[in-house]
């Protein structure tokens, strides 16, 4: 472990284990809908973005001084992940990656889908798809 | 713990995102991908690895929850379980079935005592298969129970393994106190075919309740 992360190791670490939510500051809800399925995806901004008023600078500000497993995070949904993959392949517990999540979905920098759990539970357009595709498996 | 049929190790470390475009900037605005879930559950070493992995685009993956559990031991001088904090691995793959549809499948741990995780876990899902090793009938009870009572679409599974008694379904459907609509399907883990039958089975049953 690096002396200078706090005590905090690196992402997969053994010790990101021993007290998951010490990266939550003690967090354990969040916001947003985030099941195990739910779909994320990263947004990005940058100085253009500043400049062009199309993101405030507090965000870029926010970006810089990121905890390693929220750079982590950001770089793991440059494509379109799952909250559970995002816990898999980081070695997050789930609770962590949410709490994570809805910060960075809070604050516009993750992105964040709707599910077809979001209201009652999927709706029968979605089962007679859902069919369909498992029988073309 | 659930981890004896599970052993994904770091192959998934490699693991793709989802092949679909992602949006770069807010303003692109979110192509409509849907995902949904199936839960995969049963006793312990039954197979919902093998099932989940047969059908999985993806190796396996595990993810681990910290929860809240019932205590297997009891001192309580008035009988209750005592809560206890626990870490559970849940073992999942990712199926595309169609460009803008992606289904998770969640193979659960089937002890009783871990169905505190199953309500968060099951919220929104399409439904449940329970897979049942006829050698160890009684290790699906819980799993059965709790789907019964939360009035989710389920299907029972018998997973077909090299030398375990075949039973007559109704002896089957006897011994597991299956309501007449559930269905009883067999199913072998290993194949994608009969893995895909047997969520395919759920839908519609799915379907069925849906309708009623």
């Amino acid at each position: 472990m690096a002396a200078d992360d706090g005590g905090r190791s690196t992402v997969g670490g053994r010790s990101a284990r021993v007290r998951p939510y010490a990266l939550t500051r003690g967090r354990t809800r969040y916001s947003h809908v985030l099941s195990v399925e739910t779909l994320v995806t990263t947004l990005d901004c940058d100085e253009a973005d500043a400049a062009a008023g199309v993101v405030d600078v507090a965000r870029l500000e926010t970006g810089r001084s990121d905890m390693p497993e929220v750079r982590a995070i950001i770089e793991l949904c440059r494509g379109v992940r799952s909250v559970a993959e995002v816990s898999a392949l980081l070695d997050l517990p789930l609770g962590v990656v949410r709490v994570l999540i809805g910060d960075l979905a809070n604050q516009g920098r993750i992105s964040v889908y709707q599910t077809a759990g979001d209201g009652d539970g999927p709706d029968r357009a979605l089962l007679e798809r859902l069919l369909g595709g498992l029988r073309r498996l | 713990m659930d981890y004896a049929d599970s052993d994904p190790g770091t192959a998934g470390r490699s693991v793709p995102p989802l092949a679909v475009p992602a949006p770069r900037r807010a303003a692109d605005g979110m192509p409509p991908i849907t995902s949904t879930k199936i839960v995969v559950s049963g006793g312990f070493g039954v197979g919902k690895t093998t099932l989940v992995g047969s059908v999985s685009e993806i190796e396996p993956l595990t993810t681990e929850s910290v929860m809240t559990v019932m205590s297997e031991a009891t001192d309580r001088l008035d009988g209750l379980p005592d809560k206890v904090t626990t870490t559970v691995a849940l073992d999942f793959g990712r199926v595309t079935l169609e460009s803008d549809l992606v289904l998770y499948l969640f193979g659960t741990p089937g002890q009783g005592r871990f169905q505190f995780m199953w309500d968060d876990l099951v919220r929104g899902a399409v439904g449940a298969v329970v897979l049942v090793d006829t050698r160890r009938i009684e290790e699906c009870f819980p799993a059965v129970d709790y789907f019964e009572r939360s009035g989710m679409p389920f299907v029972v599974a018998i997973n077909t393994f090299d030398g375990a008694p075949v039973y007559p379904v109704q002896d089957l459907r006897d011994a597991l106190s299956l309501r007449p609509e559930t269905p009883l399907i067999a199913c072998d883990a290993r194949d994608r075919q009969s893995s895909a039958n047997a969520l395919a089975t759920l839908v519609m049953h799915a379907l069925q309740m849906a309708t009623r």
